[in-house]
């Protein structure tokens, strides 16, 4: 703090009136920054809370602990532990594939697997029953087995896979491509096998990338509302993930009850973006 | 997991490949990923274009070019531009804000320009709803100077402006990070005012993002709908968007109209960020013939 | 790397592995149902449960799903496993019976009363001291009035809705087709909001204080007073109305595979029962049982009602010419 004093003090009336109205822009554009902020950003998730609240804390208490809203948290965490492992194991896998490899194809696969974000997930959950349901050409045909791919947790882990897909990968790739192999090709060389390699060489490089997809992937299955609304089979207390339960008690007369499911999910909203900028500002340069 | 080295990838693929890979995993990770890919991401895209093909060309001319189609296409696509251009501003401005200035809550903003991708669509949709309709804070007071939101095409352009913030902001951010300021100082020691600093030295070198972010933020609001369906009106012609048209094509049994709504959906939303890529490559180019 | 990889898929195909068919007794069905029959079927399954007890020895669960009924009869086609269905229209029941024979060709003739347990009608739900002063069908076209009802295209309580208004319309003009055309025409127009379902359109209504009148079930409208005060809002019912019928049926294809036709057709039946339709009047549907009708007939004020058969030929007919892809109702919208 000694160092601004450390300056001379600057007295001539032209620049502190150039300073002062550079002060004045400066505050000028935060304050409309910090406005547009609250405004569009801020206030829906105070007026969630004020409007879960409004009835007291025991009405608020009480809606959550219903016991469809319970299964719809359970059932949200399960679709989100199954969908979490597959989603590594796929980004890890295929970043290693493009980065690592020529190969024919490796232009369109990495278009491809963007793809998810630029569908809407109406259109993608529309795609599933097209294709899984049961008169869809893999569902009539696993339907003569007695599978059943819509309508149930299946179905809701598959959807959800298609919209979170992407968040590893784009992730890894761009970092892995940046950090190149030679790391690698000395483990390789010193006798290390494949699995070794990746285990003590590149994992520890990837780890913040792979946590921060994971983090902003698992957010998006936990909310994923469109996709999941078209292959559920509005089960309650079966096959109603928190999201839908909220339309659902929405459409119940049960306003309150709607809101209090959503501060659940806007808590999880808060813990992601705080896990976030954790990462962001303990390892800035590790991800991308 | 032996099988799987013996997979039919190896083989398959291995007449391509050019020259022995150092690394190893070659097949286990392209084989993972392309078995992925094909079960989650192709397969059930097949189906979308396999029922768009079952309808000849002129069906699928009926369909798109009847007027309830239209007016929810010109419904979708005015309110996802508006939507994108207030964000494209905005967007900016927040970025540059928060990468020129330190403030007190520049961590919170920063933090919470995210909020739209972590908060679930259907809870911004409702809490929206509780904002802006008759009895909400902002609606009571919009409602008094005789500015409805709620249930009007000004709702889904909120919806969508929210849903599609960081997109503004997460593109040009890095861009404005990186900028060098020796052009910016020159510039100012030559008597330029920050107006002409910002028009001519700072944005031209932001546009290529800037283009990227609006595109991305204009696809991703053609496709909203869990947020969006709660505060439109959901009115033909008027306020209902094309992901509900989607819906209701579904709910009347006609697979056919559905795919094929969707499809040029998607399609648009494909147009632009190819169109985007195309305009972004070229202005980073230009800029950098421009520079050296 | 590989055991794990291993595991974790087979975690994740154990875990979702779906539930094939499963010893004789089924544990539970599932009742595929309309959107606003929620706290109906959750009144009634727990006396049915102590009736299957009570009559077998056997433990019965029984699940709901709730949405639009065409979404639903969508979606049993698609592959979701509905044991019985309990719709608000007789077209979504049909086309399950014909495409990919779910229902039995013959479901109306299985059950009594076009196996319908319960019927209603479109009523008029208006607020406080009625301070538009709606009567009738005609009160609703006024410049003045503005309606809420869900989409004709996406709910079958808005297709009653606008069929009765269409039908009488045709009635005070004589049977012409352009007037009633016309006449709903404005009924549309005077919509201000337009939600894909009952529950959507009520909750406008109620909630966001939109329109002068909700135009619903009668038994919704009951219901909706009951929920919010019967102070607040009033019940008009019109000179003429809809029969609308609530038609129920087994879903075979699904029952016979998963061995709950018994328990399933028991459920049916029991629909019927004193007790059941005693559950049924109580929550302002109409129903056919007459001690029952006898003991509620205060609640349900005379009504003239029509049916659609009458009207307009048949429900296959209705939907082609109003509900289709270009039919009336999309020409009278594009006419605005």
């Amino acid at each position: 703090m000694t160092a601004p004093s450390s300056t001379p003090p600057i007295t001539n009336p032209q620049v502190l009136a150039l300073l002062r109205q550079k002060a004045r822009k400066r505050a000028v554009l935060i304050v409309v920054a910090l406005l547009f902020a609250a405004l569009v950003m801020a206030l829906p998730v105070i007026a969630i809370f004020a409007r879960a609240f409004q009835e007291g804390f025991e009405v608020y208490s009480a809606n959550i602990t219903t016991p469809d809203t319970l299964h719809a948290i359970w059932l949200t965490v399960l679709t989100a532990l199954i969908v979490l492992p597959i989603n590594l194991i796929y980004g890890i896998a295929v970043s290693w594939a493009i980065v690592h490899y020529r190969f024919p194809g490796r232009r369109a696969l990495q278009i491809i697997i963007e793809l998810p974000f630029s569908i809407s997930p109406i259109v993608a959950g529309l795609c599933y029953l097209l294709i899984y349901g049961a008169t869809g050409v893999v569902g009539s045909w696993l339907d003569g087995w007695d599978i059943q791919l819509m309508f149930n947790l299946f179905g809701i882990v598959l959807v959800s896979l298609f919209v979170t897909c992407p968040f590893v990968a784009r992730e890894l790739i761009p970092l892995m491509e940046i950090s190149g192999q030679d790391q690698e090709e000395a483990a390789l060389t010193l006798g290390a096998t494949g699995w070794q390699t990746f285990r003590h060489v590149t994992l520890p490089k990837i780890k913040w990338a792979l946590l921060y997809g994971a983090i902003l992937a698992n957010a998006r299955v936990i909310g994923e509302f469109g996709a999941v609304s078209v292959v559920s089979g509005n089960i309650r207390g079966e096959t109603m993930t928190l999201p839908l339960q909220v339309q659902l008690l929405y459409n119940d007369y049960n306003a309150t009850g709607a809101f209090a499911a959503a501060t659940v999910l806007t808590v999880i909203a808060v813990i992601t973006l705080v896990l976030r900028s954790t990462i962001e500002a303990r390892h800035p340069h590790e991800h991308a | 997991m032996t099988h799987l080295d013996a997979a039919p990838p190896r083989t398959f693929l291995s007449p391509f490949r050019l020259k022995r890979h150092v690394m190893p995993g070659f097949s286990l990770t392209l084989g993972t990923s392309l078995l992925f890919v094909c079960l989650i991401i192709l397969l059930p895209l097949s189906g979308l274009f396999w029922q768009m093909s079952q309808l000849g060309l002129a069906d699928y001319w009926r369909i798109i070019s009847s007027e309830r189609t239209l007016a929810s296409f010109r419904v979708t696509i005015s309110a996802a531009a508006f939507a994108t251009l207030f964000n494209a501003v905005f967007g900016l401005l927040l970025a540059y804000v928060l990468v020129r200035y330190k403030f007190p809550g520049k961590r919170l903003l920063d933090a919470l320009v995210d909020l739209p991708f972590a908060l679930p669509t259907a809870v911004a949709g409702i809490a929206l709803v509780a904002l802006y309709d008759k009895n909400g804070w902002m609606g009571t007071l919009l409602s008094a100077v005789g500015l409805k939101v709620a249930y009007t095409w000004w709702g889904i352009v909120l919806a969508m402006m929210f849903t599609s913030v960081p997109f503004g902001v997460r593109t040009v951010q890095p861009v404005l990070e990186s900028l060098k300021p020796d052009a910016e100082e020159a510039a100012r020691t030559l008597g330029a005012r920050d107006w002409q600093v910002f028009r001519h030295i700072v944005f031209p070198q932001v546009w290529p993002s800037f283009i990227t972010g609006a595109s991305l933020a204009f696809a991703r609001s053609l496709g909203e709908f869990g947020a969006v369906i709660f505060i439109a009106g959901n009115m033909p012609f008027k306020t209902e968007i094309a992901s509900l048209l989607i819906m209701i094509r579904l709910e009347e049994y006609d697979y056919p109209a559905a795919s094929a709504i969707a499809g040029t959906i998607l399609l648009i939303a494909l147009f632009v960020l190819v169109a985007a890529n195309i305009a972004q490559s070229r202005a980073t180019r230009h800029l950098h013939k421009g520079s050296s | 790397m590989r055991k794990t990889l291993l595991a974790a898929v087979g975690a994740a195909f154990l875990f979702t592995a779906p539930a094939s068919a499963s010893d004789n007794a089924p544990k539970e069905i599932l009742n595929v149902s309309y959107d606003i029959a929620r706290e109906l079927y959750a009144a009634i399954n727990p006396k049915f449960q102590a009736y299957w007890k009570d009559k077998t020895g056997q433990d019965i669960d029984i699940k709901q799903s709730h949405a639009g009924s065409s979404k639903q009869a969508r979606a049993i086609m698609q592959g979701l496993k509905a044991d019985i269905v309990t719709f608000n229209q007789v077209l979504d029941v049909q086309v399950l019976a014909d495409r990919g024979g779910f229902v039995s060709k013959s479901w109306q003739q299985d059950l009594p009363n076009n196996a319908s347990p319960y019927f209603s009608l479109p009523a008029f739900l208006v607020r406080e001291g009625n301070p538009k002063g709606i009567k009738d069908w005609s009160d609703l076209v006024r410049d003045d009035v503005k309606l809420v009802f869900p989409n004709p295209k996406t709910s079958g309580n808005a297709r009653y809705t606008y069929l009765a208004a269409y039908a009488y319309a045709l009635e005070q003009n004589g049977g012409d087709d352009a007037k009633a055309r016309e006449f709903v025409g404005k009924l549309l127009s005077n919509v201000a909001v337009f939600d894909t379902g009952g529950r959507g359109a009520t909750t406008s209504f109620v909630e966001r204080e939109i329109g002068d009148v909700l135009i619903t079930f009668e038994a919704e409208v009951e219901n909706i007073r009951a929920k919010y005060g019967e102070d607040e809002y009033q019940r008009v019912v019109p000179s003429i109305s809809l029969l609308a019928e609530f038609p129920v049926a087994l879903v075979k294809k699904v029952a016979e595979k998963r061995g709950s036709v018994d328990v399933s057709k028991a459920y049916l039946d029991y629909l019927y029962s004193e007790e059941a339709q005693e559950i049924i009047a109580s929550f302002n549907n109409r129903v056919h049982n007459e001690t029952v009708k006898a003991k509620y007939a205060e609640n349900f004020p005379e009504v003239r009602l029509i049916r659609v058969e009458d009207v307009f030929g048949s429900w296959d007919k209705a939907n082609k010419t109003h509900f289709a892809e270009g039919g009336v109702l999309d020409q009278v919208f594009t006419g605005n």
